[in-house]
């Protein structure tokens, strides 16, 4: 693919994300890191699972959590995916107002996690004096949870700084893999997050 | 740096060249030399632990600087040497390998390598802040937790950064091998060293990122105050120990199965023969790879798992034995009835040979549990990886080395230089190590940083320290031998060797698009088919055309740097406020870094057609 | 791809795949979120012993996995195996760390 041809959004063939070898080259590598990405998160489940139960003394799993919360973040991150998804639906029918709209609902519902999130924290930490170094527990849980909010975080910046960089001037052939491996991403924070709310939360309250 | 081109330059051109560049030839050759540094400093510290064991009770140095200086031995040979010459010598050759005219992401390239060197200088940085890391380089809790200084967070961040930079090397070869291939270029038709290169990564991809959230976790028990490991918070000691783990033995594989893929290469190329039994050779690495992941409790038997445990782990660990041997023979195989040249490269590799076995045999010994309790932390262990990485890792860069250095450096390294190397170093090696099994047996300790009189340890330990000097000699000799070849070395024709494969269809040095036409390719060995058919070149697949290349770029540079004073920040944090101002600044400049990457578009640039043309004159 | 780079438009054939595309990612979005809720009531509800909730959250959370994976991912789609073979590499040394991290660190 020219160089010409990759800059114009009159043309855009049904797979734009993989039609440049830039496009295929960054489409096969960030699969390739999500895969690393797994042994990461995996490395930081089984060290949860090794100290869920090493409280301390202090507060237990099934003392601390609450369904209520968890199962609205639930909510928002799983629709968000959703979103994200319609997003890559109009980035494939090539329309890019569309396309910013739902990537704009996305970081919306995004942020709305990111909010729960800082507000269960720091409930934990001031009605139960759960903290990072209180027990191998809340070292392990604060990791994990945190990780992955952190990897929410991220996305989040990444995503309005595309969605600002292209604002202007729409989708083409050099920014349509950029989209893409976003919502691979975004995808991917999804995955883990199911796992989280499984293992820590719904498995923490079962006991 | 002995192209013809950079010596017209001035030398600051050529210094702002290497700063930006991202195109993977130099890029090897910055490996190399970044690799090479701390190979020979890692070679200092081998020379002064070897020093101070010379006699019993010596004084050399303290204990505690011993401590020091074995841990970084082992931490700068794997993480800053080993790891950085191989991806010199998968950066040199296999895009070449492959007929491809850069990797799939040329500024990644770039960023790993810099990430590697400010890792390694920020450990390294250690030994003129307050002293360097000393709780060994597998830095087990709860040694490593209760360190005093700042050595062991010296040692977390180095790490961190630089396996950061491996990680992003190893999936940018991934996706390069998986997407760059030259027009026939199929899998089974890819050179043994790009097999290896793109299990070797696989291993990289799934292994680093335990190191990482292990490092992250004594990191944050360091600096922060966390429970992790804290026994009396309900940490847990042997959760490091899986997690290192989980990465050092995939580790060990990373470090040997691109070096087999170098020995395939050379025994083929100087017995004149196909490699014999490709597929089977293809499906070991693969094996290899697979089994790797899941002995890594082996290193853990002393543990106390407990008998199935252990027992699984160690019927792993002796499986691997079987795809290693099928190794062994398909090379013995492929030089029986060849028309074999011995020279320095093969040298090397019939050196491996042996070397390794034994390196492989002491390895099914230690995989045996009951027998490990008595070999576990002794001088056998110590002797049993160094045949592996030294006889294997070592040796395999040396003929990689001399096997490519025409196509690195456009100049053919001194021959009799390179002999003296291979049998000083091949003497030297075995007279340090052959003996240390035998100090192992007879109870001496690993990491123990003197011994008594009287115990029958002395005259081994002479033995041993007079072959380390052998060895530092035959490094010596290599070196000067780069420098000399360097300097008035015979140019090299682009094809010296007569080789089989693609990176030897193009000049040698090659141009820096590498392949002005891709190559078609038409079976394994593509080269080698078209010389038996009588052409001699390959048959190119497009017309010749617009090459597109990719820009320069400083911002690699900038991240890493970032990083790297973000870390000193992370380190000292922990004693002084203003650090906060290094943290937060060194993450600004990296975030920014990025941010600018994200935000500029780089479309790269086209050499038009007529320039190529006017290059065929 | 040539023939469908000429309008701003996608052509219609494109479009209509898109569409149906589309509604197998809404089903498997209502797919998801009943999975979800039936996992959250289970454990809400209280009634069943942790040994049998606890398998019944694994499976709820790996078949919602693998729908992200296969359906909004396009795991399932051409051109995906070697994301495919990376994947399964993953979990595969996933599984390993949870095991031995789960299994092997308290006796």
């Amino acid at each position: 693919m020219s160089h010409d041809h990759s800059l114009n959004p009159e043309t855009m063939p049904s797979e734009p994300e993989k039609a440049t070898q830039e496009g295929k080259n960054k489409f096969i590598g960030f699969w390739f890191f999500l895969g690393g990405e797994t042994v990461l998160f995996a490395a930081l489940f089984g060290t949860y699972i090794a100290l869920r139960n090493s409280t301390a003394d202090g507060p237990t799993a099934n003392e601390l959590f609450g369904l209520e919360l968890v199962f609205i973040m639930t909510i928002l991150l799983l629709t968000s995916s959703l979103t994200s998804v319609y997003a890559m639906y109009h980035l494939k029918n090539n329309d890019f107002k569309k396309m910013q709209l739902w990537l704009g609902i996305t970081a919306i519902l995004g942020f709305s996690f990111l909010a729960c999130e800082i507000y269960e924290f720091t409930h934990y930490i001031t009605e139960f004096g759960f903290t990072f170094r209180s027990s191998a527990f809340g070292s392990a849980f604060y990791a994990l949870v945190g990780f992955h909010g952190g990897h929410v975080t991220f996305g989040m910046a990444w995503l309005i700084a595309l969605m600002l960089r292209n604002a202007k001037r729409g989708l083409n052939l050099y920014n349509a893999p950029k989209f893409y491996v976003f919502s691979l991403y975004w995808h991917f924070i999804d995955v883990v997050w199911v796992f989280i709310f499984t293992v820590v939360y719904l498995m923490g309250k079962v006991g | 740096m002995s192209t013809a081109a950079s010596q017209k330059r001035g030398f600051g051109t050529v210094l702002w060249d290497y700063l930006t560049t991202v195109d993977h030839k130099k890029i090897a050759h910055l490996y190399l030399f970044g690799g090479g540094f701390f190979f020979l400093l890692g070679g200092l510290e081998a020379l002064a632990i070897r020093i101070q064991l010379l006699q019993p009770e010596n004084d050399f140095v303290s204990a505690g600087f011993y401590n020091e200086i074995l841990t970084m031995h082992g931490t700068t040979m794997i993480f800053l040497a080993a790891m950085p010459l191989i991806f010199a010598i998968m950066n040199a050759v296999v895009p070449l390998q492959i007929g491809a005219r850069d990797v799939a992401f040329p500024f990644l390239n770039s960023l790993g390598f810099w990430l590697f060197l400010f890792g390694g200088l920020l450990l390294n940085c250690s030994w003129f802040l307050g002293g360097a890391p000393d709780a060994g380089w597998t830095g087990y809790v709860p040694l490593s937790i209760t360190s005093p200084g700042h050595g062991v967070d010296f040692y977390v961040m180095g790490l961190q950064i630089a396996g950061a930079g491996t990680l992003i090397g190893g999936i940018n070869f991934l996706a390069t091998i998986v997407t760059m291939r030259a027009p026939g270029m199929t899998y089974m038709r890819m050179p043994l060293f790009s097999w290896t290169t793109f299990i070797t990564s696989i291993l990289i991809l799934f292994a680093f990122p335990a190191l990482t959230v292990g490092l992250f976790l004594l990191m944050f028990d360091r600096m922060f105050g966390s429970a992790f490991f804290d026994v009396g918070l309900g940490g847990n000691a042997i959760i490091w120990q899986h997690l290192f783990w989980i990465f050092g033995h995939p580790e060990v594989y990373i470090l040997i199965l691109p070096l087999f893929g170098v020995f395939s290469e050379v025994i083929s190329t100087f017995s004149k023969k196909r490699l014999f039994g490709y597929t089977a050779m293809v499906f070991a690495t693969i094996l290899i790879a697979f089994l790797g992941f899941m002995v890594w409790a082996h290193h853990m038997f002393a543990v106390g798992l407990g008998p199935v445990a252990n027992s699984i782990f160690s019927l792993a660990t002796m499986a691997i034995a079987v795809p290693t041997g099928i190794k062994i023979f398909n090379w013995l195989a492929t030089m029986w009835g060849g028309r074999i040249t011995i020279n320095s490269a093969m040298l090397w590799t019939l050196g491996f040979i042996p070397t390794f076995t034994i390196g492989g045999m002491t390895g099914v010994m230690v995989a045996s549990v009951v027998a490990d309790y008595q070999y576990h932390d002794s001088y056998f262990v110590v002797a049993h990886f160094h045949y592996v990485i030294v006889g294997g890792t070592v040796f395999g860069i040396f003929a990689a080395l001399h096997y490519w250095w025409p196509k690195m450096f456009g100049r053919v390294l001194n021959e009799a230089m390179g002999k003296l190397t291979f049998w000083t170093f091949f003497i030297g090696f075995h007279l340090t190590f052959f003996i240390q099994h035998f100090l192992g047996l007879m109870g001496m300790p690993r990491r123990y940083w003197t011994y008594l009189e009287g115990q029958q340890l002395d005259l081994g330990n002479q033995i041993s320290t007079v072959g380390a000097f052998f060895m530092a000699f035959g490094v010596i000799v290599f070196v000067i031998n780069a420098i000399y070849t360097a300097v008035k070395g015979e140019k090299a024709a682009d094809d010296p060797w007569d080789g089989r494969t693609l990176e030897w269809s193009i000049a040698s040095p090659p141009a820096h698009y590498n392949f002005k036409q891709m190559p078609l390719v038409r079976g394994l060995d593509a080269l080698w088919i078209e010389k038996m058919e009588g052409k001699g070149r390959l048959t190119p697949a497009e017309p010749l055309g617009d090459i597109h290349m990719p820009n320069s770029s400083f911002l690699p540079f900038m991240m890493s740097l970032g990083l790297f004073i973000a870390g000193l920040g992370f380190i000292y944090q922990v004693n002084y406020n203003w650090a906060y101002i290094l943290l937060f600044g060194g993450m600004a400049i990296m975030l920014g870094s990025m941010l600018a990457r994200s935000l500029k578009d780089d479309h790269g640039y086209h050499i038009p057609k007529d320039e190529l043309e006017r290059e065929v004159d | 791809m040539a023939d469908n780079t000429n309008s701003k438009d996608v052509n219609p054939f494109q479009k209509q795949k898109n569409k149906e595309e589309m509604q197998k990612q809404l089903i498997t979005f209502a797919l998801m979120i009943v999975f979800t809720i039936i996992a959250f009531v289970v454990v809400a509800a209280g009634v069943m012993d942790s040994m049998f909730v606890i398998p019944i959250l694994l499976i709820l959370a790996v078949v919602q996995v693998g729908f992200q994976f296969y359906y909004f991912m396009h795991l399932k789609d051409k051109g995906h195996d070697m994301p495919a073979v990376m994947i399964y590499g993953g979990i595969w040394a996933a599984l390993l760390t949870l095991a031995g991290l789960g299994v092997i660190t308290w006796w």
